[in-house]
């Protein structure tokens, strides 16, 4: 499929995945590879920290916008910008939209804040949802990126509007409970993208809150991206011990070792991670798309480039639909 | 200088913390066992372990928790016992606990304010993880706790849930909503219900109810709540208290386990010992060079990346061992660890205290 119109399918892309699995690197990449299709993309984190202002070299993510990579160049990619969207702020931005912009230093100075959002649990996801929607809306961008919360909390996090609506009857909350509802429910507007290890637990809880955002919330689920899977070069599995004597008869006993150990162990690795990549295939029917093992502890923007290419080439093999 | 093996066999509270998605769970349960190995009779607290592991432990997923220890069926010297956290029981049964009367608590319990807090306070889980490990503290039955804590990547948030959820309790809003004169009657001062009305607004006026209504029904429990909070933290901060931190070899992990340290050390808790979970195995040190592009390509390549990453992950770790002694930093190697029944944790406790020949290796 071509990458420009599987990202333009929805534009919201929420991505979630259980703790260490590559979520916020797969944000960053699903965003820089939507740039490359040629989609100007907004890529809004929750919390500060993270990977990703190392992955694209630039300063940490605030609540101002910023270019975290530049359009142009030769294949007229498009731009990436980022900023941070916390509760607080999306809190007093809702209250200031009310014409409640007096009294939010009264709620917080008296910390009614915190009895508002104890006497309404979710209130603070369902802003932050609520933000990401007005994105979508004022079409400042052609596609927004939302790194989600981790997994478990993924799932809470997108049940905010649902568990809101019961709670607060009629007025301003509900409102926008139901556009939160409508925007999720709609799959030319919003999907779910999930990432996960090729590894026994992280299948097991990608599997969990794929069948769980689709029963409990219905939102709809675009690939899963299987991320750090390690390449294997061809011809690992030959005889070392007769390469070694017509090729490089000089190695000693110990070089020897490490080699075979090292091949013994990308074998190994690789194969478990096969067993696990049919595993998941078995239990969730959603079409894969695959992230190389990065062989460095420092990813930034070479590495980020990288993942880029792999989903590029990935979302081109995908099916018709698949997006 | 002490090593994990002597944390295990002298303390009588280990805290694993650490970000999400590290092992902490894991790596709670398996310092547990190994504990149970050396004798000692051990309670480990878990925190929504992976399914197959709390199967493995024993926990019957379709039965009703019932927050209390179950022993774990083991041929060890200890004994090992287990407790999955429930965070609204134990909240609950804090609130039983310091009602003043069993009308107050009946209040409380069915106050749908009160079963926000209980169920999705931010800190709640903390805070309950905490009071867990002070209540089997002081069970006889046991002479270790060791506790996993929710995946909090902030220490702060970790270390003040007790008194920021006191604080809550005890709530300032609740001092300007209801007069003090008012004793019984929930009078509603004058000038309070204009503000009211507005938060009614953002809200909803039941919502608004609910939470006054909490407030005032809480009357007279506070001071209760608050002493048992500084006894809690005073645990934490004890010297038989172990902090075990628990992490992976990556950059944005171990910079988040760093400033966790830091955070700690600005509350005078130091970490006893490090447990690094993935680590990537080591091939040798130096490159076999001039043989990439021949036959034996593959072979040079897969050696030379998992070089790469062990020179890095070395270089990422230093900074964060460098002060703990050589025994109390303990690295379990990736790939054989996937970690699922009593057998994969017995492994993976066996990593945890190495015999003295392999950790001068």
């Amino acid at each position: 499929m071509d990458p420009a119109r599987f990202f333009a399918a929805s534009r919201v892309l929420i991505v979630a995945g259980k703790g260490g699995v590559g979520k916020s690197t797969m944000s960053a990449a699903l965003a820089r590879t939507a740039a490359r299709a040629g989609l100007s993309t907004l890529l809004v984190r929750l919390t500060p920290g993270g990977p990703i202002s190392r992955l694209f070299a630039q300063p940490e993510l605030t609540g101002l916008e910023q270019t975290l990579s530049a359009g142009g160049g030769p294949n007229g990619d498009a731009d990436v910008r980022g900023r941070l969207v916390t509760p607080d702020e999306a809190l007093s931005q809702y209250l200031a939209d009310h014409g409640l912009a007096r009294i939010t230093k009264r709620l917080v100075s008296t910390g009614a804040i915190d009895v508002v959002t104890t006497a309404a649990p979710g209130i603070r996801d369902l802003l932050v949802l609520g933000r990401v929607k007005a994105f979508e809306a004022s079409s400042a961008a052609d596609l927004v990126v939302l790194d989600a919360p981790a997994a478990g909390h993924a799932v809470s996090f997108l049940q905010s509007p649902t568990g809101l609506r019961g709670a607060v009857g009629a007025g301003p909350i509900a409102t926008q409970a139901d556009e939160v509802l409508e925007l999720l429910a709609d799959p030319a507007r919003c999907r779910v993208m999930l990432v996960t290890l090729a590894e026994e637990t992280p299948v097991n809880e990608v599997v969990e809150t794929a069948f769980a955002l689709e029963d409990e919330i219905g939102v709809a689920l675009g690939p899963v991206i299987v991320n750090g899977l390690v390449e294997l070069p061809e011809g690992l599995d030959g005889d070392l011990d007769s390469l070694v004597a017509a090729n490089a008869p000089q190695l000693s006993a110990t070089d020897i070792a490490e080699l075979r150990n090292a091949a013994a162990f990308r074998l190994r690795w690789a194969t478990r991670q096969h067993e696990q990549v049919a595993r998941l295939r078995q239990l969730l029917p959603l079409a894969h798309l695959t992230t190389p093992y990065l062989f460095t502890t420092e990813p930034g923007p070479t590495e980020l480039e990288h993942l880029s290419s792999a989903l590029t080439v990935g979302i081109g093999e995908l099916g018709e639909d698949d997006a | 200088m002490s090593s994990l093996s002597s944390l295990l066999d002298e303390r009588s509270i280990i805290v694993c913390v650490g970000a999400g998605g590290v092992g902490k769970t894991t790596t709670a349960a398996a310092l547990a066992l190994e504990a149970a190995q050396h004798g000692r009779r051990v309670c480990v607290v878990t925190i929504d372990p992976a399914r197959r592991l709390s199967d493995a432990m024993g926990f019957d997923p379709d039965r009703a928790i019932g927050n209390e220890p179950q022993q774990i069926d083991l041929a060890v010297p200890g004994e090992l016992w287990a407790v999955m956290l429930d965070t609204t029981t134990t909240f609950d049964a804090l609130i039983r606990t310091y009602a003043l009367s069993d009308e107050q608590a009946h209040t409380i319990l069915t106050n749908a304010f009160y079963r926000n807090i209980a169920d999705s306070m931010s800190g709640a889980h903390e805070y309950m993880a905490m009071e867990k490990l002070y209540e089997l503290h002081n069970d006889d039955r046991f002479d270790l706790v060791v506790v996993d804590t929710p995946p909090t990547s902030n220490a702060i948030d970790f270390l003040e849930a007790p008194d920021r959820i006191t604080q809550f309790l005890d709530h300032r809003l609740y001092k300007i909503l209801v007069t003090p004169s008012g004793g019984l009657a929930r009078v509603v001062n004058f000038a309070a219900q204009g503000f009211l009305r507005t938060v009614a607004r953002i809200v909803s006026a039941s919502v608004v109810d609910d939470a006054v209504d909490f407030f005032a029904s809480f009357d007279g429990m506070e001071e209760g709540f608050r002493g048992r909070a500084v006894a809690v933290h005073n645990l934490l901060i004890a010297a038989d208290t172990a902090f075990v931190l628990v992490t992976v070899p990556r950059n944005d992990t171990v910079q988040d386990a760093a400033d966790f340290i830091g955070t700690l050390a600005t509350a005078d808790i130091g970490v006893d010992a490090i447990v690094v979970n993935r680590v990537h195995p080591t091939f040798g040190s130096h490159r076999l060079e001039g043989l990439s592009d021949g036959p034996l390509g593959p072979f040079i390549r897969a050696l030379h990346d998992s070089q790469a990453v062990a020179a890095g992950q070395d270089v990422i770790l230093e900074s964060l061992t460098a002060d703990l002694p050589a025994g109390a930093v303990v690295k379990i190697p990736f790939l054989d660890t996937d970690v699922h029944d009593l057998d994969g944790l017995a492994s993976l406790s066996q990593w945890l205290t190495p015999t003295e020949d392999v950790s001068h290796n």
